[in-house]
């Protein structure tokens, strides 16, 4: 050990920095190049969202004769906000509820039943997990929107199309959680501790619920956080499977506000469609503020071998 | 991502489609047809209640379904209004073939009602008494719901076409407003020159627009005898069409922005788009879509192919239909009759919706009505009597929307490369052959 120690002053000109750089990350190296790239980056994912905060502050004439990037003359984000709760008779609402149901049902379920899976799936020797593994693999590489036609019509036979069973359902499948989740619980619980809550008398609900889960807690927000935002994104589904507009969610809502200008006779609400975006994108941003830290760790643990 | 979307929607479309044959034709109920609605039948209904569902985007009818429910109590009319166009069509195909939640009353746009009127998805409202409205219609939307002694609609609005032009901007380049094509073609040189950020107007390919200039030009590409339909793209008035609008392309002098965008709208409102030949229901867009325009637009009549000529065209506009598959007839019939024909058309026309009933057409308070969007010019004169200009041999496709979702891949070629508009057409006739064929009908060539 100590001649490793000594190799690296040799190296480097001033000896005390190699040791103090490991412990201090707030103290990389700059390089101008990477501060380009990642301002460059920054500019390119900051944008839109200043966009939308500039412009869910103007009314429809002024969108439509002022630069897109400056405010307008008028100043109407409080008038917008008010209107797009009230206009027919607060839909708008109706929509964030059902969003909310989607979110609770639909990412609730799939982060539980992918937490089961994955922990049973790392914990457990069972016949054919070979072949689990390869559609788990496989459903990953899948896009949901491949999926969506077939499910459709499989749904329609089921009578269940224009419910909301029809948009929570396939959200309760999530096989890239599944597989974050078994990853996690294979590095994240040690079997050994498993053995021995077991020699001392807890049975496998106990064990999993005492011993797995709170090691398991950052994986779990991991995998709510993708399945949450998956399914509060989440368009194209409702939008085959929902006709009645009290079902939609707010994505598909504001698209159908959105195309309300491509009809004669149309009201045209661009602006409420705006700050109906501004307003959808808010609880999203609250939850990654509110996960960030245990999200962090989460995608870190197991990455290191202890 | 909007393309993907819209091919897949297509996909699902055509798969709902062909099943809506096969429901249909299953349904044996074709002997209730015939058989007579008496006005005592529907006045029953009407007193014994129950609820209907309807689909339909028109903004108006919120109105007239509120006064209606007033009139009659026990009636509950579930007015669904959050879709339009592709959207509305795709849920509407997909509820008939699925047998379920089919609504009570569809609106439906003239170009789309071949589909399903050809495919039985449409009460033929003949027996309930629409067959006497005929002499309230103008020809062209009448022309549009009846086929033979079959009506499968009630007029809702009409869009006889007319020019709106951005009076600034015409004004602030010393420009006169078009009254023929050959005159736009120089309209648009002369503004595009004075400020190369305005065009006379916007095209990136429009499958209704085109249509509705073919139709004022005096082509008439589609011929339609119930399975037996023509296509054809090679005749005089189309050549009208293709030699102005050519030049159009080629001279760079359209805007190449699709209609009914956010870009579009702001285009109409920075006056970088001068001109828009439209049908008569775009002053309510204009209203809403570009309030900040206001006063600098004005309408005139649409340009004429020949100086003095006064043939005009439908651009849009749509009916209310009842589907075969409707729960409560008598009671869908009776609230499309009041919306379309009864009290409901001067509540809509006060509205701002373009009526297609003579007598509202005809009336003198709705002609003198000032617009004060157009700095109160009396429009609806223009416009009636664009509206009586219409000639009503017209016919489109029973396929029709899917031909005007292949459109762009046709014609629409002819806006960003070197097709030309006659290529264009030509391929469009094609592909639309290929697809009659295929959906089993016979195309005479």
């Amino acid at each position: 050990m100590s001649t490793s120690v000594a190799a690296p002053p040799a190296k480097s000109a001033s000896p005390l920095r190699t040791p103090r750089k490991k412990h201090t990350p707030g103290k990389p190296k700059r390089s101008l190049l990477l501060t380009g790239l990642m301002a460059l980056m920054v500019l390119y994912t900051v944008a839109p969202l200043i966009w939308l905060v500039i412009n869910s502050t103007k009314t429809q004439a002024g969108l439509g004769s002022s630069n897109g990037l400056w405010f307008a003359h008028d100043f109407a984000l409080w008038d917008n906000i008010r209107t797009t709760f009230t206009y027919h008779d607060g839909i708008f609402v109706r929509w964030l509820l059902n969003t909310l149901l989607y979110v609770v049902l639909g990412a609730g379920g799939a982060t539980l039943l992918a937490v089961l899976g994955g922990y049973a799936l790392a914990k457990f020797d069972f016949p054919g997990k070979r072949g689990i593994f390869a559609v788990v693999i496989g459903a990953v590489a899948v896009p949901g929107t491949a999926l969506a036609v077939p499910t459709f019509l499989m749904f329609s036979k089921m009578g269940l199309t224009d419910t909301p069973w029809a948009v929570i359902i396939p959200s309760l499948v999530s096989p890239f959680g599944l597989y974050l989740m078994w990853v996690f619980a294979a590095e994240a619980i040690p079997t050994e501790l498993l053995e021995a809550a077991r020699m001392d008398g807890a049975n496998e609900v106990r064990t999993f619920f005492q011993v797995a889960l709170p090691l398991l807690a950052p994986g779990i927000v991991t995998v709510l956080l993708f399945t949450t935002v998956a399914t509060w994104n989440n368009y194209f589904l409702p939008l085959i499977m929902l006709k009645d507009p009290n079902w939609y969610p707010l994505t598909l809502g504001l698209s159908a506000w959105n195309s309300q200008a491509e009809t004669i006779g149309g009201d045209v609400i661009f602006n409420l469609v705006i700050t109906g975006s501004l307003i959808t994108i808010i609880p999203l941003i609250a939850a990654f503020l509110f996960l960030q830290k245990y999200w962090q760790s989460g995608l870190a643990a197991g990455s290191v071998k202890e | 991502m909007r393309r993907t979307t819209s091919r897949i929607l297509r996909g699902i479309a055509l798969v709902s489609t062909l099943a809506l044959g096969a429901t249909a034709c299953g349904s044996s109920d074709d002997d209730s047809d015939t058989k007579a609605v008496s006005a005592a039948d529907i006045k029953a209904a009407l007193d014994k209640g129950g609820s209907i569902t309807v689909w339909a985007w028109e903004p108006t009818l919120k109105t007239v379904a509120a006064d209606f429910q007033k009139k009659y109590p026990k009636v509950k009319v579930n007015l669904v209004s959050e879709r339009s166009g592709d959207k509305h069509y795709t849920a509407l195909s997909n509820a008939i073939s699925a047998g379920k939640g089919v609504p009570d009353v569809a609106q439906v746009e003239y170009f789309a009602l071949g589909q399903y009127s050809l495919t039985k998805g449409l009460t033929n409202l003949a027996p309930y008494g629409a067959d006497k409205l005929a002499s309230k219609y103008t020809p062209g939307p009448w022309n549009a719901v009846s086929d033979g002694d079959k009506v499968y609609g009630l007029p809702m609005d009409s869009g006889p076409m007319a020019l709106f032009y951005n009076k600034k901007v015409f004004d602030k380049y010393k420009i006169a407003v078009p009254t023929t094509w050959d005159e736009y073609l120089d309209a648009a040189r002369k503004l595009h020159k004075a400020d190369p950020k305005v065009y006379i107007a916007n095209d990136a390919g429009d499958a209704g627009f085109t249509t509705s200039m073919l139709w004022q030009a005096g082509s008439r590409p589609y011929k339609v005898d119930g399975t037996k339909v023509g296509i054809n793209f090679d005749d005089a008035g189309a050549k009208k069409f293709e030699t102005v609008w050519q030049k159009l392309i080629d001279e760079k002098l359209l805007a190449p922005i699709n209609g009914w965008t956010d870009d579009w709208y702001k285009g109409l409102g920075d006056g970088s788009i001068a001109t828009l030949a439209s049908g008569a229901w775009m002053p309510a867009n204009f209203e809403t879509g570009v309030p900040g325009a206001k006063g600098q637009w004005r309408a005139a009549p649409l340009p004429a192919w020949t100086k003095g000529d006064k043939a005009s065209a439908e651009n849009g506009g749509s009916s209310l239909t009842v589907p075969e598959l409707a729960k409560n007839k008598e009671l869908a019939y009776a609230f499309t009759e009041y919306a379309n024909s009864g009290a409901g058309v001067a509540t809509r026309v006060s509205e701002g919706a373009f009526p297609a009933t003579k007598a509202q057409l005809e009336d003198p308070a709705f002609q003198s009505k000032k617009f004060d969007y157009f700095d109160g010019q009396e429009a609806n004169k223009i416009f009636a009597e664009s509206a009586a200009n219409v000639a009503s041999d017209w016919s489109y496709l029973p396929f029709q929307q899917y031909a005007n979702s292949i459109f762009n891949d046709t014609v629409g070629k002819a806006y960003v490369s070197s097709t030309t508009l006659a290529d264009g057409l030509k391929a469009w006739q094609d592909a639309s052959v290929k697809y009659g064929e295929e959906q089993g009908f016979t195309i005479e060539k």
